[in-house]
């Protein structure tokens, strides 16, 4: 690591302020953050740390009905508080990482990093949800803007992040043998007038919605409306965990398991 | 009734409370007063020339101690290499210099190339930053196979190749061998990669190196599983320290694994520094640091053919292997591919005629040495698979195949040139069959087969060679070692031992486990016996602990050196009974007459030997402590038989362990609990390889698995619960203990069956797969299925 400061306000306004300062970077639960400035392959100068902000904190429904999750709020905290009320999103987030991963890591933190691999870009595009910040609201389908890529502006804050609740969803992860991450993960989210499902691990453009599956499923909500689509490999990632191929066959079955297990 | 003290009881580890409770004393605990840090600036290239390296910018830097590049060692001799492999025409392998940091070139990534000496570890890694590298790369050998083909870049310029050695084994028999396979009725050919792996010990490697002015003496303190083999290498190899100003201490050491055996530059330098700075100089690697400074294991790529005669008994087997040696000698890396290989070709089966040939290749990577197995995975694999792939072929159940071939009479002199004393391979299927209760694997098939599932049955049998001797073979394979073991037996005026073991243990139980021995040979609680071990400087000479070696030689020693104690013992007690010797008896901690109910208390003889009033002074010198030095006549041949069930799913190709099953002879055992549970440890290790782990490097000589983010460790839920059975037991006929040894065998077992498997579920779903290759990746699997 390199030398630093850290600042914990209490409040988004003081955030975004201290964000102001130079090279400042906000901390939400460290759990890529603090790796990668272990290994110095970042150099900020302050640390703001999100995690003392009680108005980012914790899961509730909105007067919309949308389920409304704090910016700062723990991937283990969300899969607890969501578990009854949308447990496609609980479910999802208790597969990510570890208990240490699950107890530190942040929704927020998640889908401003917008790792390839992560799981939570997968519910949040494919639920449609709203990504709210300090300054804006942005739709999902705006957000997501490539391999570690958003829309968000130097030192925009993700405060919160609202979920319209689907009729049935579900997320099926194919582990990476060694992050453990997903090499392909899928989320379907069923609504009354339609339904989108996301794919996260598998393109080197990160997050997508895999449109032909929508058409299909929205006429006809079951696992064999699936038979016969295919996705190209041809923009997918190829690693040493997988081909380009195996990932775009990965995406059929797991869409087709997320579809079977979302009922 | 299960005894609950001395051989055979499963004494509760006492060294676990300890670790378990934070208590421990690793090296990375240790901290002297005054001492720097070292921040070592690494390669990132695979190949090249230094261009320019200027230090004079970090030299300038806050808390910089000393900054050091290759050219500080260039008097300084290399990292030497411990065994000379003779090569097919009589030439003695190719031995590059490994400098201590590199100079003028690097050969791989990691390869320390700068040192920087700090009060703190952040402050010389910031000056690190400052140091001017150039580099100018060169194109990079990486596989092995190119390597040696004419016109590839040399990874050393002074040497004629990047061929280290081509070695057949044994040579003599290669014309018949050759004319066997002409006759054969059947051959079964299989070309197979022996993945590379990392051995990832919880505990990375740390050095602490020491100096004292006042009296010109060193200490090195490191994670070592042998610290006299690193007082010898480094003192008179590489500092030309005499050993009586050299002390080297491997404290707790957590895991080893075989990549703690070789002496590493970091030793060597912070053991230099240390003196250079007149500072106690302290480096502890991170994990990334290990995945590309720590010895890396396995790395063969083999063709192997076994010719059948017409009644499938084996005729002759052939092999022809690449094996990586990495860009530099690793301390044992030569006799890995070779003696620790080819010797073991036979397996458990009776075939008159074998060939081995190795090409040992360097490349711009991480050396590759020993690892958990070390030769003997690598030759129990092509075996067990070709033989499953010719059972396929000839439409024979692989089992039936296996027996019909066993070994059965011992001893038995294989055409490998190893003899193996015991054995009773038959005795060991039997019992897997029953335990893996093989009978019902179809009906599980099936109930597989309904859940949309493939389900897949491997087998497989092993025979390893542990306890490595005797030094004199050893000494003319090419070994610049003894292997023998040593143990000093001290007892205290009260009756309490002190064992100091040249034996090492970094997780193997050594200090519950040898204590159940001396208790049981002299009638005492396990309590009153302490181990002592790791430190050169309380310690008789050992060479330390690998290749499954401990109790069968080190245990040996101290069996040894105990019965010196007891003779010696037993002269006090005549003289204290007043009666003769040899009818004194030696039975629960007391001495007696034989026929009387005179007898004198263990601890009442302990006491006249350091107290000697009433003592044959004329007669015997005073005090109790012997010392015995082991030398082995034969390695010993622990042996099993595995079965693995999986089940794949054809979606998505993931394989999933189901049941596993291991049945080891390992002669006589002492700590039952303790053997259990090495050898889950291998299993775990084996299945490691077998699905999980892959160390890889691109056309660059780039490590692409360099972190636990791309180089999968197997888990705890990757694996099943295993079933151990190791009473089979037919003793070692030449160690006192007849004991064989039971570090290695689940590592070496298991990846066979796994493998073996796997392709029998594809099989049993009409697929054409008659091999994958490790490490058996969804991607892998599920690609072989289109
Ligand atoms: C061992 C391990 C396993 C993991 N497994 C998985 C997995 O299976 N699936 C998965 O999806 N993820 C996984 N992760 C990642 C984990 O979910 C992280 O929590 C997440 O990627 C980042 O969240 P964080 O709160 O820790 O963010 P931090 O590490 O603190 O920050 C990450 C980035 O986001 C920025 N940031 C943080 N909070 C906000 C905010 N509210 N608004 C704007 N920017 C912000 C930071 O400035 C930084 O650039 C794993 C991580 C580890 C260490």
């Amino acid at each position: 690591m390199y030398n630093f400061d850290v600042e914990m306000p209490t409040s988004i306004a003081d955030a975004v302020a201290a964000l102001g300062k130079e090279d400042a970077q906000a901390l939400g639960g460290g759990q890529t953050l603090i790796p990668t400035l272990k290994q110095r392959l970042a150099s900020p100068s302050v640390l703001v740390s999100l995690s003392g902000i009680s108005e980012m904190q914790g899961v509730c429904k909105g007067d919309d009905g949308k389920l409304c999750v704090g910016g700062a709020t723990t991937h283990a905290t969300v899969a607890r508080d969501a578990a009854s009320s949308f447990p496609g999103l609980a479910g999802l987030a208790s597969h990510i990482g570890d208990p240490a991963v699950r107890n530190r890591g942040t929704i927020g933190g998640s889908l401003a990093n917008n790792d390839p691999s992560a799981c939570y870009p997968a519910a949040a595009l494919g639920a449609g949800a709203t990504i709210v910040t300090n300054d804006r609201e942005i739709a999902a389908d705006d957000f997501f803007q490539g391999m570690f890529t958003t829309d968000l502006e130097e030192g925009e804050i993700i405060t919160e992040v609202r979920f319209p609740i689907p009729d049935a969803s579900n997320y099926q992860k194919f582990l990476q043998p060694a992050s453990r991450f997903a090499l392909v993960g899928v989320f379907v989210a069923k609504f009354s007038d339609g339904v989108r499902v996301a794919v996260t691990g598998a393109s080197n453009d990160g997050v997508f919605r895999w449109s032909e599956a929508e058409a299909a499923l929205s006429a006809n909500f079951s696992a064999n409306a699936l038979d016969g689509l295919t996705v190209s490999g041809d923009d997918m990632i190829n690693d040493l965990h997988g081909t380009g191929e195996y990932r775009a066959h990965l995406v059929g079955v797991m869409t087709k398991r997320a579809v079977a297990a979302a009922g | 009734m299960p005894k609950d003290s001395g051989i055979g009881a499963s004494s509760k580890r006492r060294e676990d409370i300890r670790f378990l409770t934070g208590a421990g004393n690793y090296t990375d605990d240790i901290n002297i007063r005054g001492q720097a840090h070292v921040y070592f600036l690494r390669s990132d290239v695979a190949h090249g020339t230094i261009a320019k390296i200027d230090t004079s910018a970090a030299e300038g830097m806050p808390g910089v101690v000393r900054v050091f590049t290759g050219a500080d060692f260039e008097a300084i001799g290399g990292m030497p290499c411990g065994w000379q492999v003779t090569d097919r025409h009589g030439q003695p392998m190719q031995e590059p210099k490994h400098p201590v940091l590199a100079h003028v070139k690097v050969r791989h990534v990691g390869e320390p190339v700068a040192a920087v000496v700090a009060e703190t570890l952040e402050q010389a890694r910031d000056a690190a930053e400052a140091i001017d590298l150039e580099i100018n790369a060169l194109p990079a050998v990486v596989d092995m196979k190119s390597a040696v083909t004419d016109g590839a870049p040399k990874v050393h310029d002074d040497l004629t190749s990047n061929l280290c050695y081509d070695w057949g084994f044994v040579e003599e028999n290669r014309e018949a061998v050759n004319e066997a396979f002409d006759k054969a009725a059947h051959v079964t050919t299989l070309e197979l990669v022996n993945n590379r792996l990392v051995a990832n010990p919880m505990e990375p490697r740390v050095a602490v190196g020491d100096y004292a002015r006042g009296t010109d003496e060193h200490t090195l303190y490191t994670t070592s599983q042998n610290p006299h083999v690193i007082r010898l290498l480094m003192g008179a190899f590489v500092l030309g320290i005499p050993e009586h100003k050299l002390r080297v201490v491997a404290p707790d050491v957590g895991g080893g694994f075989g990549t703690k055996i070789f002496h590493y530059q970091e030793e060597a330098f912070c053991t230099f520094a240390a003196k250079a700075c007149n500072r106690p100089v302290k480096w502890t690697s991170s994990r990334t640091e290990a995945f590309m400074s720590d010895a890396h294991g396995r790395d063969h790529v083999t063709k192997i053919e076994l010719a059948l005669d017409a009644d499938n008994n084996f005729a002759a087997i052939r092999t022809e292997t690449f094996a990586n040696m990495g860009a530099y000698l690793s301390t044992f890396a030569p006799s890995v591919p070779t003696w620790l290989h080819g010797t073991l070709m036979a397996g458990n089966y009776k075939t008159p005629l074998i060939y081995v040939n190795v090409k040992a290749v360097f490349t711009n990577t991480v050396p590759v040495d020993a690892y958990r197995g070390a030769g003997r995975p690598e030759a129990t694999f092509q075996l067990e698979r070709v033989i499953d792939k010719a059972a396929r072929e000839l439409g024979v159940d692989p089992i039936a195949l296996r027996r019909q071939n066993f070994v059965t009479e011992f001893p038995y002199a294989t055409p490998v040139a190893v003899e193996y004393d015991t054995g009773d391979y038959v005795a060991t299927m039997d019992k897997l069959e029953e335990m893996a209760d093989l009978s019902g694997f179809d009906a599980r098939r099936k109930e597989s087969e309904a859940r949309g599932k493939l389900r897949g049955l491997g087998v497989n049998c092993y025979i390893e060679a542990c306890g490595i001797a005797p030094s004199n073979l050893v000494g003319q394979l090419g070994a610049r070692a003894g292997l023998y073991e040593s143990a000093t037996v001290r007892v205290n005026a009260t009756g309490g031992l002190v064992v100091m073991t040249g034996s090492h243990s970094h997780g193997q139980g050594h200090e519950t486990a040898f204590p159940q021995v001396i208790a049981e040979m002299i009638g005492i609680d396990e309590s009153m016996i302490e181990i002592v071990h790791g430190d050169t400087a309380n310690t008789p000479m050992g060479m330390g602990t690998y290749g499954s070696r401990s109790l069968a030689v080190g245990g040996s020693a101290m069996v040894r050196a105990t019965e010196k104690i007891i003779a010696k013992a037993t002269k006090i007690a005549s003289h204290l009974l007043e009666a003769s010797e040899s009818d004194i008896e030696l039975k629960d901690g007391a001495f007696s007459v034989a026929g009387t109910d005179k007898s004198v208390a263990w601890g009442d003889v302990t006491l006249a030997a350091y107290v000697p009033h009433n003592y044959p002074l004329e007669d015997l010198e005073p005090g109790l402590e012997e010392t015995a030095f082991y030398d082995p006549s034969n390695f010993t041949y622990p042996s099993g038989a595995y079965a693995c069930e999986v089940e794949v799913d054809p979606d998505t190709g993931k394989v999933s362990i189901e049941a596993f099953t291991a049945v080891d002879d390992f002669g006589n055992v002492v700590n039952p609990m303790i053997v259990t549970g090495q050898v889950h440890g291998g299993i775990a290790q084996g299945i490691g390889q077998a699905l999980l782990e892959n160390c890889a490097y691109d056309e660059n000589g780039q490590l692409l698995s360099a972190s636990y983010m791309d180089y999968a460790m197997p888990r705890a839920d990757d694996l099943p619960m295993f079933a151990v059975d190791h009473s089979c037991q037919t003793p070692c006929t030449h160690n006192p203990l007849g004991v064989k040894g039971c570090g290695e065998a689940g590592a070496i077992g298991s990846p066979p069956s796994v493998v073996n498997a796997v392709v029998d579920a594809l099989q049993s779903a009409g697929k054409d797969v008659t091999h994958i290759d490790m490490p058996l990746s969804p991607a892998r699997v599920w690609a072989a299925m289109q």
